[in-house]
């Protein structure tokens, strides 16, 4: 059971990963910690001072298109952002949101407003939105096999160290 | 059971009878491929796992095919970091500067890709070998890490587009002009996370390099891969390049579509995508008078010998227009050795070409032919997004090779019908 409430930031469709992050700030770092400063700053200007541990993003049609670079999903993290709500991603954002450990969960954004307190609670059958202002809940498949596995510790990275110790025991005993 | 082509193949390697649309599944891979922008992040990740070995040295593929020949210092430490993690850990598939070709190019006639494989590589365009009827996706840096140290990754089933292919392409028309037609249609998000699969008898008129030109863009429709059937075409170059013996899925009679298009090859016009987006397209009649300044022609998506020969036999006797830089890319040593010994780079020399050695440079605005503001290019390659090939206000059209060369004889965006036989 995990339980998550954030405070909505409500993007568009086509959110493109320059967007996120722009390549001009990629040609000096790739650090994900220094590039946090600069989050969306072309379509939302201080938002970087904003965006929190509490946030939440919220997006339309095709979140993350464009380059399959991690580091548009890296800056998300560094910010804090745990949770990713869009009408759908595009494909190379859905898997690097996984493998970085951030939640990306396909639903009808439509009805959720700026600054909306969003509760996001999750099962092994489904996953629960909550708008608190509207009191409309979505239920969502709950994320299974594998990506289960990789979400829940936080990342592909950890999920397969985690996965090598254990051989490494194993071979041991 | 009823899956399609794409289904099989995730299916066989996943060791499951039957995989439905949207199940995640792990699956085991043939080959992991990385360049010199992705490569360098995939080993930093890799270091993490604390392994001192790739799990199949045979099965990792490293190119530096962005950035090189290095075009600075930056480039060339991301250079040195693939070379040395390459030496480390024993790679036998890095090619250095002089095997080296643009990686879709040069996976297939290396014979690193057989039919039936199932291949990720960090680049969008991995998509490419689906032509050979293997199931090739793009992904990110930490999946190639994973992939390194694991063999596997993770694959979220995918529904799939069925493309019904009929008659036969004209004669200056190409599978650059179908797929940029296709994705006019469907849109750049019209195909997301699905399979694109081309069927019909319309399939057997298509040379195998259409058909690595048309699974290249097919990420242009947001699709997670395209696949054509391994008939006697790929066959035949699977039998030149290829050792391993094909392992070929067909599509059940019952496998379900999401959606299904119907094809009149005959029917398709030379198509020019406007900026900024590959989906914004207009068929060569409805161009009208746009002045280029630029013209290249190569790339992952147009860089075969197949499209040089087309380039040549319209460049051939002819001059390239005084204000037009005409850029040839030749996507690998091989396919610059068989278009030297064809006479081809003659050809484009004496227009008024320059030939390049192999290198993605100018197609994401790395180096070898940067636009300046306000400047418009024709491009055989498959993106032109805002700032693409340069500056913030430089246009991109992508084209095929023959309206390409057209275009640069004429200065503007030309129709490769319309100029004399000669």
């Amino acid at each position: 059971m995990f339980e998550y409430s954030g405070k909505a930031i409500c993007l568009g469709d086509d959110i493109n990963t320059d967007y996120i992050i722009s390549s001009r700030r990629k040609k000096d770092t790739i650090n994900p910690d220094e590039l946090v400063q600069y989050i969306m700053e072309d379509i939302r200007p201080g938002l970087a001072s904003e965006i929190n541990k509490n946030s939440l993003i919220v997006a339309g049609e095709n979140f993350g298109c464009g380059s399959a670079m991690e580091v548009a999903v890296q800056v998300l993290k560094s910010a804090g952002i745990q949770i990713i709500l869009a009408k759908s991603f595009a494909r190379s954002y859905y898997r690097n949101s996984v493998n970085n450990g951030i939640l990306p969960i396909e639903m009808d954004t439509s009805e959720i407003r700026e600054g909306d307190i969003v509760q996001v609670s999750m099962d092994d059958n489904r996953i629960l939105v909550t708008d608190i202002r509207t009191n409309m809940v979505t239920s969502c498949p709950a994320f299974n096999g594998k990506i289960k596995e990789i979400l829940s510790i936080g990342g592909i990275v950890p999920y397969i160290r985690q996965k090598e110790s254990k051989c490494q025991n194993s071979e041991d005993e | 059971m009823s899956m399609t082509m794409s289904q099989k193949i995730l299916a066989a390697h996943a060791n499951l009878d039957e995989v439905r649309p949207g199940q995640l599944i792990m699956a085991d891979l043939d080959l992991v491929l990385g360049n010199d922008i992705t490569a360098p992040v995939a080993i930093r990740e890799f270091a993490k796992f604390g392994m001192d070995k790739v799990f199949d040295k045979t099965k990792v593929v490293l190119v530096p095919d962005h950035f090189t020949p290095n075009k600075d210092i930056k480039a060339a430490e991301q250079c040195k970091c693939m070379r040395e993690f390459a030496y480390d850990h024993e790679i036998e598939n890095y090619f250095e500067i002089g095997q080296m070709g643009i990686e879709h190019a040069l996976l297939p006639e290396q014979g690193l890709v057989g039919a039936g494989d199932l291949i990720i590589g960090a680049d969008s365009h991995t998509c490419t070998y689906g032509a050979l009827g293997a199931f090739s996706t793009g992904v990110g840096s930490t999946d190639m890490a994973a992939a390194m140290a694991t063999g596997k990754a993770w694959f979220k089933v995918p529904s799939a587009m069925r493309f019904n292919l009929t008659g036969k392409l004209g004669r200056w028309v190409s599978g650059k002009d179908l797929i940029l037609h296709i994705i006019g249609m469907v849109g750049v998000d019209g195909a997301l996370y699905k399979s694109m699969e081309f069927t019909g008898p319309g399939v057997a008129t298509l040379t195998i390099d259409d058909r690595f030109t048309i699974c290249n863009m097919a990420i242009e429709a947001g699709a997670k891969n395209g696949i054509f059937p391994v008939d006697a075409v790929a066959k035949e170059y699977l039998a030149a390049h290829c050792k391993r013996v094909p392992v070929v899925y067909a599509a059940d009679a019952d496998a379900v579509y999401e959606e299904h298009f119907e094809i009149d090859l005959g029917s398709i016009r030379p198509t020019v995508s406007f900026p900024h987006l590959p989906d914004n397209t207009r068929t060569i009649d409805e161009v009208g008078e746009v002045k280029i300044d630029q013209v290249v022609i190569g790339s992952c998506t147009n860089g075969r010998i197949s499209d040089l020969r087309v380039a040549a036999s319209i460049l051939k006797g002819r001059k390239v227009a005084r204000h037009v830089r005409t850029i040839i890319l030749p996507a690998t040593q091989t396919i610059y050795l068989q278009a030297m010994e064809e006479g081809l780079l003659r050809i484009f020399v004496e227009s008024g070409a320059v030939v390049s050695t192999p290198t993605c440079g100018p197609c994401l605005g790395g180096h070898m032919g940067i636009l300046a503001k306000d400047e418009r290019a024709v491009a055989t390659t498959n993106r032109n997004f805002v700032g693409r090939m340069g500056h913030v206000q430089s246009e991109v059209y992508l084209a095929s090779p023959a309206v390409a060369a057209a275009s640069a004889l004429t200065g503007y965006i030309s129709n490769p019908e319309k100029l004399e036989e000669k």
